[in-house]
This record gives C-alpha cells, structure tokens and sequence, in this order.
C-alpha cells in the first residue's frame, strides 16, 4: 500500500484524510441521533472532496463542496426537522433484522477487496507523478458540451422533472 | 499513489453504504447511506480518470454529483409525504404491498 518511493506527503494525505473518512461513514450507519449522522455525513463529504483534490480533479472538488456540503446536507437537515418533532438520541432507528446487514456488507467488501487487489495489485496510478496536472475546466467544459452532450441534456431532463416532481410530492393541497 | 488505494477506499465506503442501506429503518437515514454509495462511486471514477489521462471520469463524477442531488430532492419529497399521511418514515410499516 505504501509507495516509499514517490509521492511521500501525498500518501501520508490520504492515508489520514481515508481514515476520518471511514471512522466518519461508521459513525453515519451506527450513530442514534439523525442530526448527529448529518453532521458526521459532512466530514465524509468534504473527505471526498480532498480526495478528488488528490486526484488533481479540482472542479469536481469545489462542484463536491458547493452541491453536497451546501445543498443536499440543508435538504437533509430540513427533512429531519420537518419528519421528527423529537431533537436528540432515538433507540430505534434499526431494523430489527439490522444484524443481517454486517456479513453481507462483510462479503461484499471481501469480494471487491480481492478483485481489486488481484487486478491493479502494486499498479501506480501515473507512471510519472510529474505528469499529473489539474485538469482544465475548459477540458471538462469541452468534454460535457462534445461528445456526452446527450447525457447532459438528459441530465437537465431529469433535473427539471425531479424540481417538479418534488414540488407536486410536497405540496399540501 | 496507486490504484489499489482509491479503489479500496471505494469499496469501503461503499460496503459501509451498504450496511447503512440494510440496517437503518429511518428513511433518511437510508438516504445518507446512499449518498455514501454514490460518493464511492465518483471516488472511482476520478481514480481511473487519472489512471486512464482522460478526462472523461471527471466528466461523469459531475453527472453523478447532479443526479444525486435529484435523487435526494425527490427522496426528501416522498419521506415527506409519507410522513404526512402517517406520521412516521420508519420504512418496516410501510407494509400494505406485502402479498
């Protein structure tokens, strides 16, 4: 896992920035108190981001922070507060077959495991870590306006059904 | 850096995903266990972005983003309405189509 040879402070980055991010995931599926999940999901997410920072993807990054951390953790924090009258610890929040889901999760993670490590193995990333630069916005612009701009259309589809949708859903008539 | 890393922290966050997706009764909490998901995902995709020098990895990450945050606006719609018409989001009550 370590590559002595390259890249030192980068590993050590990821080394630390992957474990807050795991310990914060446990704490989001086994913490009692939704609030409390949110705010753990918030470190995941902005883990997520430093980790596409590391990966020089610097615009998905920033889109990460702005969307996730921005958006969607106001619309989950809204849905809590507008689904529970109770603020603080709730003993039920688990199936009562929750049991169930550590060796599936267990096995599921077993498999990919060894299919990863058996297919990529010791491979680096980039051959040379000279070579990796922060991708252009324009790139990505060009990339999004040419040869996938169906799916972006389709995208903008879906987007505007889901802003209908929710609104017809949550309208109190 | 290698490939290993990213792919298996991928994986972990998504097993964890998994587990919160099987385990959890609360339904928003089930929806942060699918964002954990999807975000597993985007980390993949921007790892073999890099490995492969395109960009289109990037490209899709950013669909993902977008899709996700429709996928929580209209979840976020249903877990009200649900709650509306009865009281609860618990998902083990939610048992009138069962045969």
């Amino acid at each position: 896992m370590i590559a002595a040879d390259l890249l030192v402070a980068q590993n050590v980055g990821f080394g630390i920035i992957s474990l807050l991010m795991i310990v914060a995931a446990l704490r989001v599926v086994t913490v009692k108190n939704v609030v409390h999940a949110a705010l753990w999901l918030v470190i995941v997410l902005s883990g997520a981001a430093a980790q596409y920072l590391l990966l020089s993807a610097e615009f998905v990054a920033i889109t990460q922070i702005l969307v996730y951390v921005g958006a969607v953790m106001v619309l989950f924090l809204f849905g809590t507060m507008l689904t529970r009258a109770r603020i603080g610890a709730e003993s039920d929040l688990n199936n009562k077959n929750w049991a169930l889901g550590i060796p599936v999760a267990l096995l599921m993670l077993g498999v990919m495991s060894y299919v990863i490590i058996d297919g990529f193995g010791s491979e680096r990333l980039i051959e040379n870590p000279g070579d990796m630069t922060q991708v252009p916005v324009q790139v990505i612009s060009d990339d999004i306006f040419g040869p996938y701009l169906l799916p972006f259309w389709a995208l903008s589809f879906v987007l505007l059904v889901a802003v209908i949708g929710a609104i017809v859903l949550a309208r109190k008539d | 850096m290698l490939t290993t890393q990213f792919l298996l922290l991928g994986a972990v966050l998504f097993c964890i995903g998994v587990y919160g997706v099987l385990a959890r009764k609360n339904a928003v909490m089930v929806l942060m266990s699918i964002e954990l998901i999807l975000n597993s995902v985007n980390i993949n995709l921007l790892a073999f972005s890099v490995r492969h020098g395109s960009v289109d990895g990037n490209t899709f990450a950013l669909y993902i983003i977008a899709i996700a945050a429709a996928e929580v606006g209209v979840g976020l719609a249903l877990v009200l309405l649900i709650y509306r018409n009865r009281r609860t989001i618990a998902l083990d009550d939610l048992s009138e189509m069962k045969g």
